[in-house]
C-alpha cells in the first residue's frame, strides 16, 4: 500500500522530488463530480478562489489537447491576477494535464491532476512540476524551510520587515 | 484594474530571476551604484544594467539623479502585494478545497433533485 493516508477536509502537501509540490485532498464525491467542478468554468469560479476576498472574474478553459485556459482574480481592492496555459492531456474523468505560466518570465509549470475513485469518494493529487529546483523553491519561499534559494530567503526576511 | 494586473504579473517576473533578488537584497541595506551591484556577480556591466532596468520598469528601484553615478535605492511597495500571493500558495489550495468541499454537496444535492424532476 503506497497510498498516502487522507481523510477528507485535510490536503495532505508533500515534495516527492527537487521539481515537484503535490497536494493531495480526498473529495466526498464521486470523481465525475470533482471532474466537472475542476474543468467547467460556471464550477471553476464557485470555489478555485483561494483565500478570502477574491473573485474570478474571467475564466476561460478550451478543454481539449492544445487547447488554452486563462483565469483572472480579483480581489476588492482591484489587484489583479492571471495565470493561463494550454492543456496537454485530457482523460475525463481522471486526468487533467495542463501548463501554467503567471508572465513571460515566470517559470511554467505542469499541473497534473489525477482523480481516484473508491467508495463515493474521490483522491485527487494535483502534482505541480517545475522546470528546476530553483524554480519551485522560489514559489513555494514562505512554505520551504530548506533548500531555500539564500537571496530569496533573505528577501523574505526584507519582506516580514516591511509589514 | 488593468494597471494592477499588470503590475503584479511585472513585479513577479522581476523576481523570478535570481541575481535580480541578489540585487534587490543587496539595497535593502542602501543605496547603490551600477559598479557596487556588479562586483558580486561574474557579470558584465552592460547585462548587470539590464537586470536593472527590469527592476526599474517593476518600480522596485529608482535612480538617483543627483550624483553622476547615480546610486540605486529600493522601492519595496510593489513587493507587498507579490509577498502576499507567493505567502497564499499553500493557503490558496486550502481554502479553494475547503470551498470545493461545500461545493460538491451542492451538485450531489443537484443531481438528486434534477434526478427527481425528470423522474
Amino acid at each position: 500500500m503506497t497510498t498516502t493516508a487522507t481523510k477528507p477536509g485535510v490536503t495532505v502537501f508533500a515534495t516527492p522530488n527537487d521539481r515537484e509540490v503535490e497536494f493531495t485532498r480526498v473529495l466526498d464525491a464521486p470523481r465525475r463530480l470533482v471532474f466537472d467542478a475542476w474543468t467547467q468554468p460556471k464550477h471553476i469560479q464557485q470555489w478555485m478562489l483561494g483565500p478570502e476576498g477574491w473573485t474570478m472574474p474571467e475564466c476561460n478553459i478550451d478543454l481539449r489537447v492544445g487547447g488554452s485556459w486563462r483565469y483572472v482574480w480579483r480581489k476588492a481592492d482591484g489587484a489583479e491576477m492571471a495565470m493561463g496555459g494550454t492543456v496537454r492531456e485530457v482523460k475525463p474523468p481522471e486526468l487533467l494535464v495542463t501548463t501554467e505560466r503567471w508572465g513571460p518570465e515566470w517559470p511554467e509549470t505542469i499541473n497534473t491532476l489525477r482523480l481516484t475513485e473508491s467508495g463515493g469518494r474521490t483522491t485527487a493529487t494535483l502534482t505541480v512540476t517545475y522546470p528546476s529546483k530553483d524554480a519551485r523553491d522560489a514559489a513555494l519561499k514562505t512554505g520551504m524551510k530548506e533548500g531555500m534559494d539564500p537571496s530569496f530567503a533573505r528577501l523574505e526576511e526584507l519582506l516580514r520587515k516591511l509589514k | 484594474m488593468r494597471a494592477a494586473t499588470d503590475q503584479l504579473s511585472t513585479t513577479f517576473s522581476a523576481l523570478a530571476d535570481p541575481t535580480r533578488r541578489a540585487i534587490l537584497v543587496r539595497l535593502s541595506g542602501g543605496a547603490a551604484t551600477v559598479k557596487e551591484l556588479s562586483a558580486p556577480f561574474d557579470m558584465s556591466g552592460p547585462a548587470i544594467s539590464k537586470h536593472l532596468r527590469v527592476l526599474e520598469r517593476a518600480g522596485l528601484i529608482q535612480q538617483g539623479r543627483e550624483a553622476q553615478w547615480r546610486p540605486r535605492t529600493l522601492d519595496a511597495a510593489p513587493l507587498k502585494e507579490v509577498a502576499e500571493w507567493a505567502g497564499e500558495f499553500r493557503r490558496f489550495w486550502d481554502a479553494s478545497y475547503a470551498r470545493l468541499d461545500a461545493y460538491l454537496q451542492h451538485l450531489k444535492a443537484e443531481e438528486k433533485t434534477d434526478d427527481h424532476d425528470r423522474n
